[in-house]
């Protein structure tokens, strides 16, 4: 059994020393509010990162969650703002537009057998043309919901741990369960091990499949209130390249990119990772954000090759190389 | 066992089904029936109707005719689901699973016991330790990932699983092929168990041994007509091996006995064979010589060709080829050596369909040069050329795309892309499979001009009276092995299908 832990063990372990290293060399680092604001700077990045985590276990990919979150925040600022519409009212209706699109993608990517990569990438376009048709500068969001929200936080010595952080937290409890204690999140794993052989079994291959980019696309909407509430504003041009950081988030984590091994925790370690490596970058203060992207690629890469030197070992003989 | 004879408890009965494909009659008013608690083989060669058959049985295909009574009611399953739920089971030879999973998953994928609307994990194990006993598997811990297990365990886990979800007809195809002799047994065990118990058991496989070995009663098919049905203690194997390959000629005189050439050897294989897949054999042929390899399907014939081709790498064994020891791991090292490998099916594994006739006989050419030397324009019209006229492949011009052409020319242009290469030895699996009966008659002449003029040749085919004519040596498989070689005067028909049929 251990070793079906082991990617996750790695990434845990990966993240515990980066955190030591980072303590050694700023004193600050141990605080309980850079911890707190290192969930809260990533929670809108976690939250679509479970939908992400869903998707990548089925063995599919969505290339469309940056843009949705874009299209959602300025939806919500024109909706709450020239519209008059209530916010809690508007936050219901992304979320439904949310899952209407991924429930729509995951229906063609059923119906017609289009690689999932294909037809994301197509809702990618038309979620970002969308949210440029609402608008294309940048609209503020002056409600004053938005500032109560954004005070609500729960206090840990010294921290406080924002609203957002707290949804984040819960959207990935909610994912774990749901990806590994229901029907539903077993039949996620059965499409990710063998489509063929699921079907064979009785999976339901079409509903399951909706229903995965279903939620990939109500989270990544989800995503999108809380990029609103983090920035108060909403603007077309947001959480570009979102997407690629969610996946590079999912499979640091431990999440098998070909689908059927991993965990939703892991993702959420892998999100701490990426969230470390900018705070770090941000407390050093000399270096460029760049090195941000070239830390994760790296990161991304070695993992990747760990992965499939533990698939060779596990598979024992023929499986691996005949593939 | 029970008294199978009165047809007392008929549980599926098939009776009149037909399926036609576009140009092909696959089934022809086959009758089959199960009973409760029997072991049914249902055997015949490539294109006998049997996997045909099971497909309707599993919702796969539509029948065109006929009807399936399962206790007494007319049922038609629409897919797989649909005949699982008609408790109709079937297990493959590749394991349907899901290797991702837990084996308790596995078994109970779609109906986990649920505690509070979530799966209950350690409820879901208990049972499945429960399920596992009951098939002599209590070694093994229903958490452990499904690929983990061995095959055989799989194969037990996805009959526990159809039988689980009450099966009451359990559709074995090829359950045993890549087992080994321990692992068999095994599986044999559970289908005792399940025989005892009532369930009708549809078993296919190539190993005559274990048609004796477990089942009650055979069924045979050929050319998708029923040929009979039998019980398995009163059908003699000669008997069943002639009711699968059809009456031979009854007097198959020899056509044509070449003197047995002093064989200088081209290529000789000493001991070569791979664990689990060949039996190790040994094989000299010399230049000019055809070698024929007979066998049933599933005997090892392919692998054999495979084999000596570098397509599987051998893990024992050495290769001569003009009594130097060579280096044959991979189809590069082969062509090197001058080997030539016409593969069974045409289609998938032969001709490359979009590409034009000439580029498909200049292929294995221009691979042995290696892509720094293309062949110019020139040249390879002119190569193309001549074989079109030497192996008189009829079509409009060389550069049509060869999927265009008939069964035929296709295999003629497969021999034309290796006699490009100026073979030594040249190796032709099913050479006149699906090709229509004027194409026959010259692929043999073929053959034998080949052989005068000095190349040597193995040659698999199903058809045993082309095998005859051709042959000067036969080489017979049966199981893995190479059983019987037959020279001279004693290569006939009936000698080739005795020979198959022999055995434990």
């Amino acid at each position: 059994m251990t070793r079906r832990f082991l990617p996750l063990l790695t990434t845990t372990g990966v993240f515990v020393a980066g955190y030591l290293l980072c303590m050694a060399e700023f004193h600050n680092f141990a605080t309980a509010r850079v911890a707190c604001n290192l969930l809260t700077d990533n929670a809108y990045l976690g939250i679509t990162a479970v939908g992400m985590t869903f998707v990548i276990l089925s063995g599919g990919i969505d290339l469309s969650v940056g843009s949705v979150i874009a299209f959602t925040t300025v939806f919500l600022a024109i909706a709450i703002g020239p519209l008059r519409i209530p916010p809690l009212m508007a936050f219901l209706i992304a979320l439904a537009i949310g899952a209407a699109f991924g429930a729509a993608m995951g229906a063609v990517i059923h119906a017609l057998g289009i690689p999932p990569f294909i037809v994301t990438l197509a809702g990618m376009f038309l979620a970002r043309g969308a949210s440029f048709l609402l608008s294309t500068e940048s609209v503020p969001i002056t409600h004053p919901l938005y500032a109560m929200l954004n005070d609500l936080s729960l206090p840990i010595s010294g921290g406080r741990l924002g609203l957002i952080a707290i949804v984040m937290l819960l959207v990935f409890l909610a994912g774990g369960i749901l990806a590994h204690r229901t029907r539903f999140g077993a039949n996620v794993f059965a499409l990710g091990g063998n489509p063929a052989s699921a079907r064979l079994m009785g999976v339901p291959v079409g509903r399951t499949l909706i229903l995965i980019y279903m939620l990939s696309g109500g989270l990544a909407a989800l995503s999108g209130i809380v990029f609103s509430l983090y920035t108060s504003a909403g603007y077309s041009l947001a959480a570009t390249g979102t997407e690629l950081d969610a996946i590079a988030a999912v499979v640091i984590g431990g999440v098998l990119l070909t689908g059927g091994y991993g965990y939703v925790f892991g993702s959420f370690v892998g999100i701490l990772i990426q969230g470390l490596i900018q705070t770090f970058i941000t407390f050093d203060g000399t270096l460029s954000s760049w090195w941000t992207k070239i830390a994760v690629g790296a990161l991304l890469f070695s993992f990747i090759g760990v992965q499939r030197l533990f698939q060779v070992f596990w598979s024992g003989s023929g499986d691996v190389d005949t593939a | 066992m029970t008294d199978w004879e009165g047809g007392g408890s008929a549980l599926l009965e098939i009776r009149g089904l037909s399926k036609k494909f576009p140009g092909v009659l696959a089934l022809d008013g086959v009758d089959f029936t199960l009973r409760a608690g029997e072991i049914h083989a249902l055997l015949g060669e490539n294109g006998a109707g049997k996997s045909t058959l099971i497909k309707i049985l599993t919702g796969v295909y539509r029948r065109d005719g006929g009807t399936i009574r399962l206790d007494g009611n007319d049922i038609c399953p629409t897919d797989v689901a649909d005949a699982q739920r008609l408790r109709i089971g079937t297990v493959y030879q590749e394991v349907n699973l899901l290797p991702n999973l837990s084996v308790a998953e596995n078994l109970f994928l779609g109906r986990q016991p649920l505690r509070w609307g979530l799966v209950d994990h350690r409820g879901m194990r208990r049972r499945a330790a429960a399920i596992l006993a009951d098939y002599g598997l209590s070694g093994v811990d229903p958490a452990t990932p499904l690929g983990h297990c061995p095959v055989a365990v799989q194969q037990v886990i996805a009959i526990a699983r159809a039988v689980d979800l009450s099966a009451k007809v359990l559709v074995l195809d090829e359950p045993t092929a890549s087992l080994d002799r321990r692992e068999v047994e095994m599986l044999f065990r559970v289908m005792r168990d399940l025989r005892a118990r009532g369930i009708g058991i549809i078993f296919i496989t190539h190993f005559l041994d274990q048609v004796y070995a477990i089942c009650d009663r055979i069924t045979v098919l050929r050319n998708g007509r029923l040929v009979g049905e039998r019980r398995t203690d009163q059908l003699s194997r000669l008997d069943l091996v002639t009711m699968m390959l059809g009456r031979a000629m009854a007097a198959g005189a020899p056509m044509r006995r070449r003197e047995a050439v002093a064989r200088r050897g081209v290529v000789a294989f000493e001991g070569v064979g791979k664990s689990r897949y060949l039996h190790p054999f040994d094989l000299e042929i010399g230049a000019g010589e055809v070698v024929g390899m007979a066998g049933l399907l599933g005997s090892g014939r392919t692998e054999t060709a495979r084999l000596m081709f570098g397509l599987e790498r051998a893990d024992s064994g050495r290769i001569f080829v003009d009594g130097r020891p060579v280096r044959l791991r991979s189809p590069k090292d082969a062509v090197r050596l001058a080997f030539g490998y016409c593969p069974e099916d045409r289609k998938t594994d032969g001709i490359v369909g979009d590409l034009s006739l000439r580029a498909n006989i200049i292929l294995a050419l221009q691979a042995r040069r290696g892509w720094m030397r293309p062949l110019s324009s020139r040249e390879q019209e002119a190569i193309a050329q001549t074989f079109i006229t030497r192996l008189d492949i009829r079509t409009p011009d060389a550069d049509r795309p060869i999927q265009y052409l008939s069964g035929g020319n296709q295999q003629k242009a497969l021999l034309a892309r290796w006699l490009a290469t100026s073979p030594r030895f040249l190796i032709l699996d099913e050479p006149t499979r699906g090709i229509d009966v004027g194409a026959h008659g010259e692929i043999i002449a073929l053959i034998e001009q080949l052989c005068a003029e000095g190349l040597a040749m193995l040659v698999i085919s199903s058809e045993l009276d082309e095998v005859v004519s051709y042959s000067d040596r036969v080489l017979v498989m049966r199981d893995r092995r190479s059983v019987r070689t037959l020279e001279g005067t004693d290569i006939t028909a009936d000698a080739i299908m005795a020979a198959i049929a022999a055995g434990a």
